[in-house]
């Protein structure tokens, strides 16, 4: 269905979220020669700043937390920082603030990311030492509590960013638990076997990790400090700090009754970048991007996928950006993007292209487990879907070229370094659509 | 003109002054099967993806040739044995991870940045004293006078050998520069004569290290050689050997040929020469647009482990690659205005030093010999003028370079 109202090139747009979905759009807009007016909103007192060097070098002191994004000169942006978007009204095109401020929109752009999970009992979240990590603000918290050399960390959660905490930890020579309830650590991202691997790893740079295991309760000291968790098999660990890595919730209860599809995964949206209203058609001038958006991911087979990863904010805040100036459907483009992410932790640099967690069956394609140096691939229904290096990534662009080719799995058959291929069961939990 | 005989052509020796037109006409068709069922790749983005393909190998030289002796122990144990093991420790830029990121870790190590610096005004110096050596000449030729002796003397400073050992080593490094040159190691009698020299100086080489074991100084040679790896130990005396030999061939003929291909293009551009002496900062810029334009390495070849499909077309396993780096330094998609020499280039991303894994470890030290040299050059020779206006060009296609380059001058600027 045509918008007729979006034939008319946009005066105002405006951005909820500055954040690096919100700028990289801005900064697309302004090179695809957008000149009207250009709002962005953020919740947070910053400028757009970069999130992945905060559960890295930041915590180890080797960056500040102060990791503004670059931004050029000539982006001619009125911003509204330190206060949030209140809500949408779709048929006025008006956009509220918490400020009592409203601004009326040719377009909008939703890029209010998500935030960390907190511990899911507020008396416990509470205890002075029970941190979370997304944002500047935790890690203006968490460095200094690092730095004053706690006897022991816990970690409850074993994803990437609490692997990455870990990793940290160890290197500055912190005691730490991770208490995982999965078999493996970033079993999500990664299946059973590489998984697995990991928790070598892991283990080997001493962290203590604990797989399978749960925890029930954190436990205070008579001072009001963290002194404790109780585990649900009635094991006590003490520590001095808690990190809840736990994931991420989507920032979309401000949107919630005003029309639009909104759910636990996040806004709903086309695979033009185009928000959808309850009856799945588009809403007239509203788009959405970054990890905040749920959309229909083109190389796997149009299922709805969220992706928490710094390129797709980039990627899909660009092509909302350009699709936004494109008048009607016949000048937009879809948003292909074959998801990637990288972490470093524990001296690997991890990096992967496409989404592994559909996958049935994986192999190592080259270099060896052993050596902590190989690159795995993997499949579904006979086509390769994903591929992960370790230490490897100078070979993953070659493997891009054939995901995005449908290359058959496994798609190479005679590289170097290559050793005898054997297709195992990828290991992760079925797939849910 | 035809597509399949054209890499031909750019081997012939007549192509040797400027191939350049031949590769503008390759470029058409950026992967070109030819007549012997070679495929050549000449486009910038072609070339740029298959340095990064996991199934294109190294491990391309030719097979051993074993000649007959009549000794029967000789030819049928102990001459297969030695070959095998050659094989086995060939240099590191004929080998396929893992363990030619083994060894080239090593050399990394190796060179420190500290290391390249000091190296810095020991090439001034060199260079200095090369030039004092033509005082009152009318004519000198830069191959033999300058360029041919200063990257010997460097790598020999740098690998600690001792002066008095350099002259035998500019004869093997000259023998065995051929043996990197894919065009020149087909050649039977010369892949021979290489495999002479090789027992040669890897004998030196041993009794070289011996001698350092016994009294240690601070050198590369020695430092290869009394690493411990945390995986993989001391390296071992035949990778030691090849290593050794690969960086004083690998750094030679491509050095000298990067200060003469530099000092030719200047003396054709004189309003540079003329910029560089005034301006000895912008030599950075100069070289790495010289590495672009006139580049010391033209192509590599590789060996196709398995079928590739690139541009729309299938490389067969089991075929010869030639990747045409000079071709793509100079592809007008990725280079505005490819053939014009332009020091002041915004971007320069070219292939001179290759790319990927086997990027040219010896880059920072060679760019550094370069902008000394051409300094030093433009800086004290008087009024330099080009003797002929095309030089006679060694027979290499890959390495290409002038064989001599005589330039008239009006003295030495002290
Ligand atoms: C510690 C950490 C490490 C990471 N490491 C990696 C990594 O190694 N590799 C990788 O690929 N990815 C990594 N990521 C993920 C990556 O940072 C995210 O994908 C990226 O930040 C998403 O950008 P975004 O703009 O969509 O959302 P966000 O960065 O979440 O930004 C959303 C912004 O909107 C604001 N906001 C929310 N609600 C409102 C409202 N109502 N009104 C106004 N503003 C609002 C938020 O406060 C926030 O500033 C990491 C993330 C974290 C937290
Ligand atoms: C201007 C001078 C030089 C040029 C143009 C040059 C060019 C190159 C190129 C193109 C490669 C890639 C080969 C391939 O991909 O197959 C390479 C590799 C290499 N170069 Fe250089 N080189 C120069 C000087 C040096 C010097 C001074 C040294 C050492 C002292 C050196 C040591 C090496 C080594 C060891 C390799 C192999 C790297 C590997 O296989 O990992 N080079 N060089």
């Amino acid at each position: 269905m045509a918008d007729p109202s979006s034939f008319a090139p946009p005066s105002r747009i405006v951005v909820a979220g500055a954040s690096l979905a919100g700028l990289s759009a801005a900064k697309r807009l302004r090179q695809l020669g957008y000149s009207g007016d250009l709002v962005l909103i953020g919740d947070e007192p910053y400028p757009p700043y970069d999130r992945p060097p905060l559960s890295k070098q930041v915590l180890t002191r080797r960056l500040s937390t102060d990791t503004t994004l670059p931004q050029p000169r000539d982006l001619d942006i009125d911003w509204r920082l330190g206060v949030a978007a209140r809500g949408v009204d779709l048929t006025a095109r008006r956009i509220d603030l918490a400020n009592g401020d409203a601004l009326d929109y040719d377009r909008l752009l939703i890029a209010t990311g998500t935030r960390a999970r907190p511990w899911p009992k507020p008396d416990e979240a509470s205890i002075d030492g029970v941190l979370t990590l997304r944002g500047r603000d935790d890690a203006d918290r968490l460095v200094p509590r690092l730095a004053a050399s706690p006897g022991r960390v816990l970690i409850i959660g074993g994803g990437f960013i609490g692997c990455e905490l870990a990793s940290c930890c160890r290197e500055m020579g912190l005691a730490v638990t991770i208490v995982e309830s999965e078999r493996v650590p970033m079993r999500r991202a990664l299946g059973e076997r590489i998984g697995a691997f990991m928790a070598g790893v892991i283990r080997d740079h001493g962290v203590d990790l604990r797989l399978g295991a749960m925890v029930e309760r954190i436990e205070a000291d008579n001072a009001g400090a963290v002194a404790a968790v109780m585990l649900k098999d009635g094991k006590r660990i003490g520590c001095d700090l808690i990190i809840v890595a736990l994931g991420a919730v989507r920032n979309v209860e401000w949107l919630e009754g005003l029309g639009l599809l909104t759910s636990a995964r996040g806004l709903r949206c086309d695979a033009f970048c185009r928000a959808l209203r309850a009856n799945e058609s588009p809403a007239p001038g509203v788009f959405a991007a970054g990890d905040v958006a749920h959309w229909p991911l083109v190389a796997n087979d149009g299922h709805l996928v969220t992706v928490e990863h710094w390129g797709n904010a980039v990627e899909q805040a660009r092509m909302a950006a350009h699709n936004m100036l494109a008048g009607d459907i016949t000048g937009m483009r879809i948003h292909q993007h074959l998801p990637d992410f990288w972490s470093s932790q524990f001296g690997l640099n991890i990096k992967c292209v496409g989404l592994a967690d559909s996958a049935e069956e994986m192999a190592i394609a080259q270099g060896s487990v052993e050596g902590r140096r190989f690159l795995a691939v993997f499949g579904r229904k006979g086509r390769t879907i994903a591929a992960l290096s370790i230490n490897s990534a100078r070979w993953l662009p070659a493997y891009r070229a054939l995901i995005e080719e449908g290359a058959p799995f496994p798609p190479i058959e005679g590289a170097v370094d290559q050793p005898r291929m054997r297709k195992e069961a990828a290991g992760f939990a079925s797939i849910d659509t | 003109m035809s597509q399949d005989t054209l890499f031909a052509r750019i081997l012939a020796g007549k192509s040797r002054p400027n191939p350049y037109p031949l590769y503008a006409i390759m470029r058409k068709t950026p992967v070109a099967r030819q007549t012997d069922g070679t495929y050549v790749v000449s486009s910038y983005d072609a070339i740029y993806r298959l340095l990064y393909d996991p199934r294109l190998s190294s491990e391309d030289l030719p097979p051993p040739l074993l000649h007959w002796t009549g000794n029967p122990i000789k030819d049928l144990i102990i001459d297969p044995i030695k070959e095998q093991i050659r094989a086995r420790h060939r240099p590191f830029i004929f080998r396929d991870p893992p363990d030619h990121d083994v060894l080239r870790r090593r050399v990394m190590r190796e060179f420190s940045p500290e290391r390249v610096r000091a190296m810095r005004g020991k090439t001034e110096k060199i260079a200095h004293d090369l030039i004092d050596n033509c005082q009152s000449r009318e004519q000198i030729d830069l191959v033999d006078n300058f360029s041919y002796p200063l990257p010997v003397t460097v790598i020999c400073e740098l690998l600690g050998i001792p002066r008095e050992d350099e002259p035998q080593f500019q004869g093997w490094a000259t023998q065995l520069a051929t043996a990197l040159d894919p065009d020149q190691r087909s050649d039977e009698e010369n892949w021979k004569k290489s495999q002479i020299t090789f027992d040669q100086i890897s004998a030196y080489m041993q009794a070289l290290i011996d001698r350092k074991r016994a009294d240690p100084q601070e050198d590369m040679l020695l430092g290869l050689a009394t690493y411990k790896d945390p995986s993989d130990g001391r390296m071992n005396n035949y990778d030691l050997i090849s290593t050794a030999v690969l960086l004083l061939v690998a750094g030679h003929e491509t050095t000298v040929n990067l200060i003469t291909n530099g000092m030719l293009t200047l003396l054709r551009h004189p309003e540079h020469l003329e910029r560089l002496r005034a301006t000895p900062a912008m030599a950075p810029r100069l070289v790495e647009e010289l590495l672009r334009y006139e580049p010391p390495v033209h192509y590599r070849t590789r060996l196709a482990l398995a079928e590739i499909e690139i541009g729309g077309v299938k490389i067969p396993k089991g075929t010869p690659v030639v990747l045409l780096l000079a071709a793509g330094s100079r592809d007008p998609d990725r280079f505005p205005d490819p053939d014009c020499f332009d020091p002041d280039r915004e971007s320069n991303t070219h292939f001179g030093f290759g790319g990927s894994l086997h990027y040219c470890v010896g880059a920072p030290l060679a760019r550094i010999e370069g902008e000394v040299a051409l300094v030093a050059l433009a800086r004290r020779l008087l009024n330099p003028r080009l003797v002929e206006t095309v030089p006679r060009y060694h027979p290499g296609a890959s390495l290409r370079g002038p064989r001599h380059l005589p330039i008239a001058i009006d003295g030495i600027i002290d």
